[in-house]
């Protein structure tokens, strides 16, 4: 089967692109790094953690989950641009397999996350980062934050997909992710937050990957109104099956709106 | 044997409100041009992504080398090259790069799609900037490299839409001469256009569309012999009207069209730059220096106008209907 090989060579050109415009690979990775440090140390020195090590090691994985939960905003924009250029309807010419273009086009949304991944773990163990639960937990943890990047990716193809225009898809992606990462336990402990929203906050699929992670990086994790609530208990099942209900959902919608995509 | 046949499709945008398609009948010659003229929104990208499998129509047949493309499109896509002004490149990468990606993605292997590239630089006289982002290319280069991308792997159907609109003069020139020496090559090819004088120059046979339907077929002197060929027109000062339309009646046999407020006048010519050269020496002869003259040549709204009675408007209307189309999904 092509099917592989097709996405395979989509993702390369994408990867292609990055090595011929190395800024687009340098502003992927400076605003994580931007968001380490002002999280850090702007509100790092008011938050009390009551874990050794200070409010950055509750931080990273929290900025680490937004992080690649933002992934879908590259996808989108990348998408539509290729769609108001004509490239969609130039891949959909070809014969290739009906889902490499999105399939392609996710796993180097992917790929470069591994590099943005690496730039935000340097920098925070250089502002005091110390994850304490050895080299298999701390592999599994970025394996983890990939699939879940690789997962949000899918909803931005069908964003992607079905806006006019590059600003409509930053504009939209970002109305979709911001309220869902911080809506969540990421930067702050939902004890803080009124009732009705600690159960919004702490059954979103973004506070299961931080408290996931968290988990694997070696720390414990605080529930409020959830406590004891099999979410809670059980943070990196339940976001594997949010993963796999995002994908389950978003793949097959993604290749069909690609198979229909026309541009204007 | 018919290498594109299209029967009665239609296609409607927004709900039907919007007729993109209307009924269209056509169909190609294997080996020959087809040049399908209309203005902006009568259908002819609707047509052409049709044909090439990129939108299934409301109803109607469509075959492309005698394979379905509505119900085995990915057949079709094995045997056809689009490019036009909705068909792109990636701007970012090389026009290498491009080369390649394509050359792979139609499933050759790294040597073949290498050997592919370099073949398709070279006659398309873009070796020396091969290695250079496309976004840096004139626009010329941009539509050439695009057209080698949809020639990789030799299709027997080539779809080209509106393979010149926005490039300059020079550019239009080499594009035709690029299209032209692929057409002894024999491919089969369906090129949409507004302008006449490009379908005059590239098609054996010319569709002229309007409102989603074809409403003449001809060869180009057919549709030029309906449409009166070129008119030979002079601008002279007041008082040199009445000798200049004596001389223009001895070159024309055709009634003269006389515009007292532009100082214009034109009639039908046959003979070409021959009459020019005579209507010139005549003028000369009799002391007259004109203001302006030339040789017109029919244009698109010549052509619609004695065939539908209108000129070609301008329509958006397919444009807006897939975007409101867009919208509701």
């Amino acid at each position: 089967m092509h099917a592989i090989s097709d996405a395979l060579i989509i993702t390369k050109r994408q990867l292609l692109q990055l090595a011929r415009v190395p800024e687009l690979i340098l502003f992927s990775i400076i605003q994580p790094i931007m968001f380490v440090l002002l999280f850090r140390y702007v509100f790092g020195g008011s938050i009390d953690t009551g874990q050794p090590g200070g409010y950055v090691q509750l931080l990273m994985p929290g900025i680490f989950v937004q992080t690649v939960a933002f992934t879908l905003a590259g996808t989108a924009v990348g998408l539509t641009a290729d769609m108001q250029k004509g490239l969609i309807a130039r891949f959909r010419s070809l014969p290739i397999s009906r889902s490499a273009v999105v399939f392609g086009r996710t796993l180097g949304d992917g790929a470069l996350n591994i590099v943005v991944l690496t730039a935000m773990g340097l920098t925070g163990y250089v502002v005091g980062w110390r994850p304490s639960s050895g080299f298999l937990n701390i592999t599994l943890g970025f394996v983890f934050l990939l699939v879940f990047g690789f997962a949000m990716s899918w909803i931005g193809v069908l964003i992607g997909l079905s806006v006019r225009e590059e600003r409509v898809a930053t504009n939209a992606t970002f109305i979709a992710v911001f309220p869902l990462t911080f809506l969540s336990n990421a930067f702050a402990p939902t004890t803080g937050m009124p009732k009705p929203l600690q159960y919004i906050a702490e059954w979103n699929p973004v506070s299961t990957m931080v408290a996931g992670c968290r988990q694997l990086f070696g720390l414990e994790n605080q529930f409020g109104a959830t406590a004891g609530s099999f979410p809670s208990d059980n943070p990196l099942t339940m976001s594997i099956v949010y993963m796999i209900i995002i994908m389950a959902i978003f793949i097959p919608l993604s290749v069909r709106k690609y198979n229909r995509a026309v541009n204007k | 044997m018919k290498a594109i046949t299209a029967e009665e499709l239609y296609k409607t945008y927004d709900k039907g409100k919007i007729k993109a398609l209307d009924g269209l009948n056509l169909d190609v010659e294997e080996g020959t041009v087809l040049g399908v003229l209309g203005p902006n929104g009568a259908g002819k990208t609707t047509t052409v992504r049709v044909l090439a499998t990129l939108l299934v129509p409301d109803a109607g047949r469509a075959t492309v080398s005698g394979i379905d493309v509505i119900k085995n499109p990915q057949e079709v896509r094995k045997i056809i090259g689009l490019s036009g002004q909705y068909a792109a490149v990636d701007e970012t990468l090389t026009g290498w790069d491009n080369l390649i990606m394509f050359g792979r993605l139609y499933h050759l292997s790294a040597r073949a799609a290498k050997s592919r590239a370099i073949e398709l630089l070279e006659q398309f006289s873009l070796t020396d900037s091969a290695k250079r982002p496309i976004r840096t290319y004139s626009g010329g280069m941009r539509r050439r490299l695009d057209l080698a991308a949809s020639l990789i792997v030799k299709p027997k159907v080539l779809f080209l839409d509106e393979p010149t609109t926005g490039l300059d003069p020079r550019g239009r020139q080499d594009m035709w001469g690029v299209i032209n020496e692929l057409v002894k090559g024999g491919v089969t090819l369906l090129l949409t256009t507004q302008y006449l004088e490009e379908a005059d120059q590239l098609a054996d046979e010319i569709a002229v569309i309007d409102h989603g339907k074809v409403i003449a077929r001809g060869t180009s002197d057919s549709l030029k012999k309906q449409v009166g060929g070129e008119r030979l027109e002079i601008v002279v000062e007041n008082q040199h009207m009445a000798a200049t339309k004596e001389i223009v009646a001895r070159i024309s046999s055709s009634a003269l069209n006389v515009d007292e407020g532009l100082r214009l006048i034109s009639a039908p010519v046959t003979t070409g730059s021959k009459a020019l050269i005579e209507a010139a020496k005549l003028l000369d002869e009799m002391g007259i220096h004109p203001l302006d003259i030339g040789l017109k040549r029919p244009s698109l709204d010549d052509v619609f106008l004695s065939l539908t009675g209108h000129l070609a408007e301008e329509k958006k209307d397919e444009d807006l209907a897939l975007a409101s189309k867009k919208r509701g999904r």
